[in-house]
């Protein structure tokens, strides 16, 4: 990743935000690799959010306002096991297609974790103590990925982050085809409509 | 110092004779599963990443069961199932259980081990989160996202950080009130819905062992509402006779090492756990059925991969005999093998499906039905406000259907028992 500095205006969701708040299971019926359908799954990204918890700490913030396709916010910050419950990838492809580059959470669940890095959708950041408590959603936040920090800009206060640790290789690569492909797991290159790529396993 | 299940199980799958914790290794996978939710989208990106024309890795170890979205008028939907049969059609692979024919099966977690796709000591992924409900058969099972799946499709292999080992034991003797869910809704409500994160949940004990494998599959089920990365339970002689009884491929079942580590241990007794329900939102807000007796539901839902299997079915029926619900009541069976199960499981003399029609139940066809809700015209979907009791595993806002509906998780005993009040009630009620 060679942007160090990520700054954006912040969501604040609280602990255990499973992937049926982050797209619901009746959205995932959209192509995924259709231009179209794709943007659909930004538009209703985060919308299983309860009304009262959706933007804390007030609530009732539309994660992504009516009729919109993306969200004003590109940096969630949650608590404890953000993305627990299904396997569905398109809980952090819903994210991405939101405009969101990065989420915060103190801890993840596996699946949401590993989709979001190997399919190269949003950076999950660890924070070292659960801090969604200090941000409100429309804070303005920046992330420092030298210094593994988190600043909400609006207050000043600023609080630790965990290094990114072994998932660095596949995000820094973008995601675990491109990495694969970088450590020679499958040989070629994406290949040209029509076309197979060779796997070297 | 010896291994685990899981670790023997991985260090196998990755040519090594040891793995610890921690470690990243990349295994060779036994089997591969996938449904009309994930499937079409592990496509796209097999297809986009391995070109249109590649061939997947090995054609006879890819499963493909749609069951998610089945019986809906949602043409999005529809067309999720006329991808997968186009790819199935393009890649020749026969272990396709398609909609409309007589190979449909229903729930992908019931159907493979049905089907004879699960085998101690083997390494099964599936695009579904509850695929950890195969550890039951002694295997390393878990759910992975489209890419992770894509990717086996194209090379057979995934890499996989090594668990440590949670273990639970449950000895004693299981009182005929309980079943595999109040075993499982116990430990979360104890640990959490994050208790077990990254972590495998091994199940051991005479209790456990004395389960059937419907309800072994239950324990392992509910893993991944712990956080659990992958359930196992050792393989035993119950193990054998029923996979054995279904594929003729061999296997090599693996049982921990005597100085095996264990990150975790806790010990239960069976004889004194009570019947027990999660309440809404989460499945670690645990009480007992009898604390909470006297709160109203206005529907009971008994179905999905954790509650629809005939185990599940046999033990309502027991209490819905001879009595009237007096509330929507509704029967999803798991698979069509349940359905079936239905009709020919006597109790009395009567048949479970004719049990549950005299009770007033409505019965659905084999699928996940509303378990994740789905489109809006799902049998049994919480369209509104519904206060339902489900055999289900999770209960977080909207996972029905409707955000306003609240649901309360239990097993078939304590569901079925609730139907007849309409408010909550301990199971032992009806089976004194
Ligand atoms: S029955 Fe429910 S939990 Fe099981 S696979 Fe279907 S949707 Fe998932």
């Amino acid at each position: 990743m060679s942007q160090t500095i990520i700054t954006g205006k912040v969501y604040v969701a609280g602990d255990n935000i499973d992937t049926d708040q982050i797209i619901p299971a009746k959205h995932l019926v959209y192509n995924t690799h259709s231009p179209e359908e794709r943007k659909l799954y930004g538009q209703f990204a985060m919308s299983g959010v309860p009304e009262e918890k959706s933007g804390l700490p007030k609530g009732g913030i539309k994660f992504v306002k009516d009729g919109e396709f993306e969200s004003e916010f590109s940096i969630i910050v949650g608590g404890k096991n953000f993305g627990c419950g299904s396997s569905r990838e398109h809980a952090p492809l819903a994210l991405q297609v939101a405009g969101v580059k990065v989420v915060v959470a103190q801890t993840y669940a596996r699946i949401f974790y590993r989709n979001s890095v190997d399919g190269g959708f949003v950076m999950p950041l660890e924070s070292v103590d659960n801090v969604f408590k200090h941000f409100s959603t429309g804070d303005q936040v920046e992330i420092d990925l030298n210094s593994n920090k988190i600043t909400n800009t609006t207050t000043g206060k600023s609080f630790a982050l965990r290094p990114l640790g072994d998932a660095a290789d596949i995000i820094n690569a973008g995601g675990l085809f491109a990495y694969a492909r970088k450590i020679g797991m499958i040989k070629s290159k994406i290949p040209p409509a029509g076309q197979k790529a060779e796997a070297n396993v | 110092m010896g291994m685990t299940i899981t670790e023997k199980i991985l260090a196998g799958h990755s040519g090594r004779d040891k793995v610890v914790p921690g470690e990243n290794v990349w295994v060779n996978v036994d089997v591969l599963m996938t449904h009309d939710v994930t499937g079409p989208g592990t496509i796209s990106i097999f297809r986009k990443e391995f070109g249109d024309d590649a061939k997947i890795w090995d054609k006879d170890k890819v499963v493909v069961i749609p069951d998610h979205y089945i019986f809906t008028e949602d043409q999005h939907a529809k067309r999720n199932v006329v991808f997968l049969r186009d790819f199935v059609k393009q890649q020749q692979i026969d272990n396709f259980y398609d909609v409309g024919t007589p190979d449909y099966k229903g729930v992908c977690h019931v159907a493979l081990p049905e089907e004879g796709y699960t085998r101690p000591g083997e390494v099964l992924f599936g695009t579904d989160s509850h695929t950890c409900t195969a550890g039951a058969f002694g295997e390393f099972a878990t759910g992975i996202g489209n890419t992770d799946a894509a990717f086996i499709l194209g090379t057979g292999k995934l890499w996989v950080k090594v668990p440590q080992t949670m273990r639970f034991v449950f000895d004693g003797r299981m009182p005929d009130y309980l079943m595999a869910k109040d075993l499982i809704l116990r430990i979360i409500g104890d640990i959490g819905v994050d208790g077990a994160s990254y972590a495998a949940m091994e199940f051991a004990g005479d209790a456990v062992h004395n389960l059937n494998i419907e309800e072994r599959m239950t324990l392992c089920n509910m893993v991944i509402e712990a956080g659990g990365k992958n359930g196992v339970i050792s393989p035993d002689e119950e193990t054998m006779r029923y996979v054995k009884a279904r594929s003729d491929k061999p296997f090599n079942a693996v049982q921990n090492d005597p100085d095996a580590r264990f990150a975790f241990e806790k010990k239960y007794d069976a004889s004194k756990l009570a019947p027990l329900v999660a309440k809404p939102h989460s499945p670690e807000n645990v009480d007992t059925a009898e604390n909470l007796s006297g709160v109203k539901v206005d529907r009971v839902y008994i179905g999905s991969c954790t509650g629809g299997k005939l185990t599940d079915f046999k033990a309502a029926a027991k209490i819905l005999n001879g009595r009237k619900t007096v509330v929507d009541t509704f029967i999803v069976p798991a698979t069509t093998d349940v359905t079936r199960g239905l009709q020919e499981t006597k109790i009395d003399g009567k048949s479970l499906y004719r049990i549950f029609e005299e009770a007033g139940c409505r019965i659905g066809h084999a699928s996940c039905g509303a378990c994740l809700g789905g489109p809006e015209d799902t049998f049994g979907r919480l369209n509104g406000e519904e206060v339902c009791i489900s055999t289900t595993n999770r209960n977080f806002p909207g996972r029905m259907g409707s955000k306003k509906s609240q649901v309360y998780l239990a097993s078939p005993l304590t569901a079925a028992a609730t139907a007849l009040n309409g408010t909550i009630t301990d199971p032992r009620k009806y089976l004194a």
